[in-house]
């Protein structure tokens, strides 16, 4: 594979499989956040 | 399963009626189901390889980002604030843009009724790996003994071999809708997309060890930084982003009907948008790494294997899995995620129809059930199980995406957005329980970008059919099948919106109960009265 293919296909998993797990631990965060305060 | 503990007696008496998502990770992995389907397997690679490779991921993400996650959100906001499928959601939003909803359940009645037929195909294919059953020449075994495909013409004459597939794959279909919205949908999608996930890994990393794949990923992902400047590369991704997110035709509006009301939208349409391109990608690397091996097997570039759509599906890759190692695993790994990946699309598509029928009718789950699902799954037998089905198939697919579901998008993100003014209110319900917040930025996205995307996307599209006939097709199947559908569905839709509601159905305004900022646990003076949550927002 050549680098500028090399650094393409890197970049496209940081930003589609990075954007899903920032994506899901802001999910993550949001629902502990309502559920404190549910409890409160 | 859900509970009403703690609800308002009016919505707990309508999830009753309705069905709902059982949780947030439910819904999710429903509206993943639906969105990841057979385009992000077969559509995606191809697109991206065509237009630009790794350039392309400009254009796609731009598009993602300012088109398609905000029309998500927009679909979810419309859905989950009204509470009710297309046509219920669009009448509660205004009288008058009713007929819209059904416009949209006409065009998922059409999808419904060809999109099995592909599902057939793969469900067989998946059991002819374990033999390669289609011998030296693919194309000639596909076209020829399985599909015995003849003269364009509409026929009569069954092929049994298709025959049998669609009526199994119909029959389970049927099983899971009248199964209900959590235990039919829900527990479909809860144990087939991991399924899905885990096939699809496997089909990538043992493509990548075949020799080759390093030259497939090379073609793909080298940048053509020229293709940036052309118009068609945007509008290819713009239409990628958006046939494959499964906006627009009200697929998300029903499924966010069943979600209940204090969730957060917002998060989870950044979740369901990042997992649709996450897959799509992955799809990528795995097909392009098993077409370079294709390539290297044959001694030739990988510009003269490459293709998408049914051409990849059943002719290049029964190729590759007749000369890979391990091929009979590598098929069974393929066609077996096109048919996970395609029921639960499928089912998605079946439930807009049902779910508006059942609204307006007061029926229950098993009778509209069988009520949509009977007609269509004959409608289907008849049309695609002949030697005249591949024919009709491409024509109604190419034209009901086009000139279906990109028309109606436009026309009701428009509608919503300019006609209706109603934006503001239902960026504020997203923003009740959503994070991030959806402000100003997206109500733009979702009012000027978004439909000016779609635009040039259609006037693209449009400017091709007129000056070439699409693939060439005798005038009388295009008139028929392609534009004279087309033109139909809107006026069925508008046709089936003079239907009267049943009795008692609400409209003008989300229903009481449906206000996601009103507490969990209620007093009756509060919230049985009439109009409460109206609004919808935070008060």
């Amino acid at each position: 594979m050549s680098t500028s293919a090399i650094v393409m296909m890197v970049v496209a998993m940081l930003v589609m499989w990075g954007g899903l797990a920032v994506s899901v631990v802001n999910l993550l965060r949001q629902g502990a956040v309502e559920d404190r305060a549910e409890d409160a | 399963m859900g509970t009403t503990a703690g609800r308002v007696p009016e919505q707990a008496a309508e999830e009753r009626r309705r069905g709902s998502f059982s949780s947030r990770r439910v819904f999710i992995l429903a509206a993943i189901g639906s969105a990841v389907g057979l385009g992000n397997i077969w559509r995606f690679p191809y697109v991206a390889y065509e237009n630009g490779g790794g350039a392309f991921l400009v254009p796609y993400l731009v598009a993602l980002l300012t088109a398609g996650i905000p029309f998500l959100l927009l679909d979810y906001a419309i859905g989950h604030r009204h509470r009710g499928s297309a046509p219920l959601s669009f009448a509660r939003l205004r009288r008058g843009t009713e007929g819209l909803g059904w416009w949209q359940v006409a065009i998922c009645f059409v999808i419904a009724v060809y999109y099995a037929a592909v599902l057939a195909w793969a469900l067989r294919y998946t059991f002819f790996s374990l033999d390669q059953a289609w011998g030296p020449d693919p194309e000639a075994f596909f076209f020829g003994e399985f599909l015995q495909a003849g003269d364009v013409a509409v026929t009569a004459d069954v092929v049994p071999g298709v025959l049998v597939p669609l009526a199994l794959v119909w029959l389970a279909v049927l099983v899971i809708m009248a199964l209900g919205v959590q235990r039919g949908i829900g527990l479909t999608s809860l144990v087939f997309i991991p399924v899905l996930v885990l096939a699809f890994v496997a089909l990538v990393v043992q493509a990548l060890l075949l020799p080759g794949a390093g030259a497939g990923l090379d073609a793909l992902f080298t940048p053509d930084w020229s293709a940036l400047t052309s118009a068609s590369v945007w509008a290819a991704a713009f239409g990628q982003i958006f046939f494959s997110l499964s906006v627009g035709f009200g697929i998300m509006i029903t499924y966010a009907s069943y979600v209940r009301r204090r969730e957060d939208m917002v998060g989870s349409g950044l979740v369901v948008g990042f997992s649709n391109s996450g897959f799509e990608l992955l799809a990528g690397i795995g097909v392009f790494a098993a077409l370079g091996f294709m390539a290297q097997a044959g001694g030739v570039a990988v510009d003269e294997v490459a293709s998408g759509g049914i051409g990849l599906a059943f002719i290049a890759f029964p190729t590759i899995i007749s000369e890979a190692p391990a091929g009979a695993l590598l098929g069974v790994l393929f066609f077996g995620s096109l048919v996970i990946a395609g029921i639960t699309s499928l089912i998605s598509v079946i439930e807009v129809v049902i779910s508006a029928v059942r609204d307006k009718l007061e029926t229950s789950r098993l009778t509209a059930t069988l009520a949509v699902g009977v007609p269509v799954a004959v409608l289907s037998l008849v049309l695609f199980s002949t030697t005249s089905g591949i024919y009709v198939l491409d024509v109604v697919d190419h034209f009901v995406n086009q000139y279906g579901i990109l028309v109606v998008a436009l026309v009701s993100m428009l509608v919503v957005a300019w006609g209706l003014r109603a934006l503001t209110g239902l960026g504020e319900h997203l923003n009740v329980h959503g994070r991030p917040r959806v402000g100003a930025g997206w109500r733009v996205l979702t009012s000027v970008v978004a439909p000016a995307g779609l635009a040039v996307v259609l006037v693209l599209a449009l400017r091709d059919d007129l000056e070439t006939p699409y693939e060439g097709y005798p005038t009388w199947l295009l008139a028929v099948f392609g534009w004279g559908m087309a033109v139909a569905l809107p006026i069925v839709g508008f046709l089936l919106a003079r239907l009267r509601w049943r009795a008692g159905t609400h409209l003008d305004g989300p229903p009481p109960g449906s206000d996601p900022a009103a507490p969990l646990h209620v007093t009756p003076t509060t919230e049985l009265a009439p109009g409460s949550g109206h609004e919808g927002g935070r008060r």
